[in-house]
């Protein structure tokens, strides 16, 4: 090799060093080093870390509390994912029309996601306050009787997929709102010439051309339902009976309270693995399906 | 029967007027061209047929039925946008029965009728592609299978040539003009191309600043236009217009002695199609500026007092730029306008000198 293309090549490598460094110190190294300890024990005190091949897993699979987080976290995702989803597209179609104080509506639509994360569930653990919280106050209008929402087992979990959907839905419309506005004019004006309702054209015309935002929206929104852990230790700490533990809350809860890593390590490897699967198969099932432009 | 009837119709937006007391009437089966340069109103107008636009004043009324209050579905029209608006997801056999899925037509129904329109437009091997795969001129084509499907008698066009190029521009012309005669279609179109518009038209609605300039059928577009815009924007290369001024025995080209009026008239335009004007005999002096071959026949642009006249003759000229010319024209191919409003004079052309133009002397020897 000539010195010239040395040069060309060592600058190129410099170049690249800074970033190549902290991928592999913060991400690759770290996400090799997670599935390797899921094949060892935690090290405790005088006890070094041992070889333990696929204990850990065995040991997941008697978790009760695992299979509680992982119930859990589907019916939060199978809740929070269409119901962010629909609110957003609604959101997006009636902010992109003609209507009046547009911008205010949108800027108010898209305040919760600019807000940090530990404020708004504050926020929502005052509204849900029993007997004086917001919640109480407006039900008491009507007569209702004041309710421990956060305090109860039944009632928990889906005081957090609210909050979810309210934090998410205008996020997303962004994205929504994005897209509409790559939609021709004159396809309505098209459509309406052909005496074409508003539903009719929302159906045949509108969704169909937002399918590659859809895509991107349902990829956003189930890792994000997989990786709620925040509003958790704010509003609930996974309680009560573990009627509130997520995947990730539960695996912070092994790895930082409880200081088993090793099972941490675990729950994040079969964590992943699902992730990947999801996105996966959203990809190979739906792309297919979807017009790009 | 004019099935297309605008009356009096206005447009504004805020204080800005669009269109202007616009008033003209289409026949059944005819094709009406609204022409006009950018801006002029003529889109709008379109618009306001079709009612993707609601009037600010005036009345619309189609099939003798008063459309203005109307929604766009309920008008019997189809359209054909600039952009076509193809759905870009559906096929093309889709997007040609979309309106009629809309509109709930039984399937068999559906079917012969996309077979015949298919075939007409020589779509067939194309029904299931997306529009994304099909050239310009095929998606033009789709546009138009999708209006003239509806089978409804009014098709509303706008400007739905501009994004070809200039050969298949002229074959869709045609093409376009056999369909609207073949199936007594009412069709209003709307261009800038004043070609498309003397080759297509019935009649002509000449539009500037959304007021009608002219409306008149594109022969008589061409041999007696109203103002001298109209004058202007009909015939490639445009009609010149000279500016006359009076002189010691009559009116005479600013700048020189070729004398064209024998009573002085103040504040006159002389408009002279190219086409009229001759090259040699006894005419008038000039002077070439400059010379632009075309194949058939050249542009020679000459200069006579103050002014540049053009005229176009057959072949390739011989004459090079500074050489001495002599233009020559009959007195009836003279048309004048006032240079304040622009409007034509016919009251001055019985004044026509006789003279000049040395024609005029061959005749009557």
């Amino acid at each position: 090799m000539s010195p010239a293309r040395l040069r060309t090549h060592l600058h190129g490598w410099l170049l690249l060093l800074p970033a190549a460094v902290l991928l592999a110190a913060f991400t690759y190294y770290p996400a090799i080093a997670t599935v390797l300890d899921s094949f060892f024990s935690t090290p405790r005190g005088a006890r070094p870390s041992i070889f333990v091949g696929l204990d850990n897993y065995q040991a997941m699979v008697q978790d009760p509390i695992f299979w509680r987080a992982l119930d859990n976290n589907i019916l939060y995702s199978m809740s929070t994912i269409p119901l962010t989803i629909a609110l957003a597209l609604l959101m997006a179609v009636w902010v992109n029309g003609k209507i009046a104080g547009r911008p205010f509506l949108r800027m108010a639509f898209f305040t919760p996601t600019v807000l940090p994360m530990i404020a708004v569930a504050n926020i929502w653990v005052f509204f849900y306050v029993p007997g004086y919280g917001l919640v109480d106050q407006v039900l008491g209008l009507f007569g209702l009787p004041a309710h421990n929402w956060l305090g109860n087992e039944h009632t928990a979990l889906a005081c957090l997929i609210v909050v979810a959907v309210w934090k998410d839905a205008g996020f997303f419309m962004i994205f929504y709102l994005a897209a509409l506005q790559q939609i021709p004019p004159q396809l309505r004006e098209a459509a309406a010439l052909e005496g074409a309702g508003r539903w009719y054209f929302f159906r045949r015309v509108t969704f169909p051309l937002l399918m590659p935002t859809t895509l991107f929206v349902l990829i956003n929104a189930v890792i994000n339902s997989f990786r709620l852990v925040d509003h958790i230790i704010v509003m609930t700490r996974g309680g009560p009976d573990n009627a509130t533990a997520l995947l990730l809350f539960y695996i912070y809860q092994v790895g930082f309270k409880f200081w088993d890593t090793a099972y941490a390590a675990t729950l994040t490897v079969v964590l992943l693995a699902l992730l990947a699967m999801l996105a996966l198969g959203q990809f190979l099932f739906l792309d297919r399906r979807i017009h790009y432009q | 029967m004019s099935q297309i009837s605008v009356r009096n119709v206005s447009k504004h937006w805020g204080v800005m007027a669009a269109v202007e007391a616009v008033t003209f009437e289409a026949a059944q089966a005819s094709l009406l061209v609204l022409l006009g340069p950018s801006g002029c109103g003529k889109s709008t107008t379109l618009r306001l047929i079709a009612g993707l636009e609601e009037v600010s004043d005036g009345r619309i009324f189609i099939g003798g039925e008063d459309v203005t209050d109307l929604p766009p579905a309920r008008r019997h029209i189809s359209m054909v946008f600039q952009s076509y608006a193809l759905f870009p997801h559906l096929s093309v056999a889709e997007n040609i029965l979309f309106g009629l899925k809309v509109r709930k037509t039984p399937k068999a129904d559906r079917s012969r009728r996309l077979e015949r329109v298919a075939s007409l437009l020589g779509l067939g091997a194309q029904l299931e592609r997306k529009p994304s795969q099909l050239s310009g001129g095929q998606q033009q084509r789709v546009a138009l299978g999708r209006a003239i499907i509806a089978e409804t008698p009014v098709c509303l066009m706008d400007e739905p040539l501009s994004n070809l190029d200039a050969q298949l521009r002229a074959e869709m012309r045609h093409e376009i003009r056999t369909l609207q005669q073949k199936l007594g279609i009412t069709m209003v179109y709307v261009t800038h191309d004043q070609s498309e518009a003397m080759s297509m038209a019935d009649q002509v609605i000449l539009m500037r600043e959304g007021r009608v300039e002219q409306a008149a059928a594109p022969d008589h577009l061409y041999a007696r236009p109203a103002t001298a815009f109209a004058a202007r924007f009909i015939g490639t290369p445009p009609m010149n217009i000279l500016t006359l001024s009076p002189g010691d025995d009559g009116t005479v080209i600013a700048g020189s002695q070729a004398r064209i009026l024998s009573q002085p008239v103040e504040g006159l335009l002389l408009g002279l199609r190219p086409e009229d004007v001759t090259l040699g005999g006894e005419g008038i002096a000039a002077r070439v500026l400059n010379a632009e071959y075309l194949g058939a026949d050249t542009v020679l642009t000459c200069a006579v007092g103050s002014q540049a006249l053009t005229t176009r003759i057959s072949g390739k000229a011989t004459s090079a730029p500074d050489a001495a010319v002599r233009l020559a024209w009959r007195p009836e191919n003279l048309h004048f306008f006032d240079a304040a409003s622009g409007h034509r004079r016919d009251d001055v052309a019985a004044f026509a000198a006789t003279d000049p133009g040395g024609s005029t002397q061959k005749r009557l020897a």
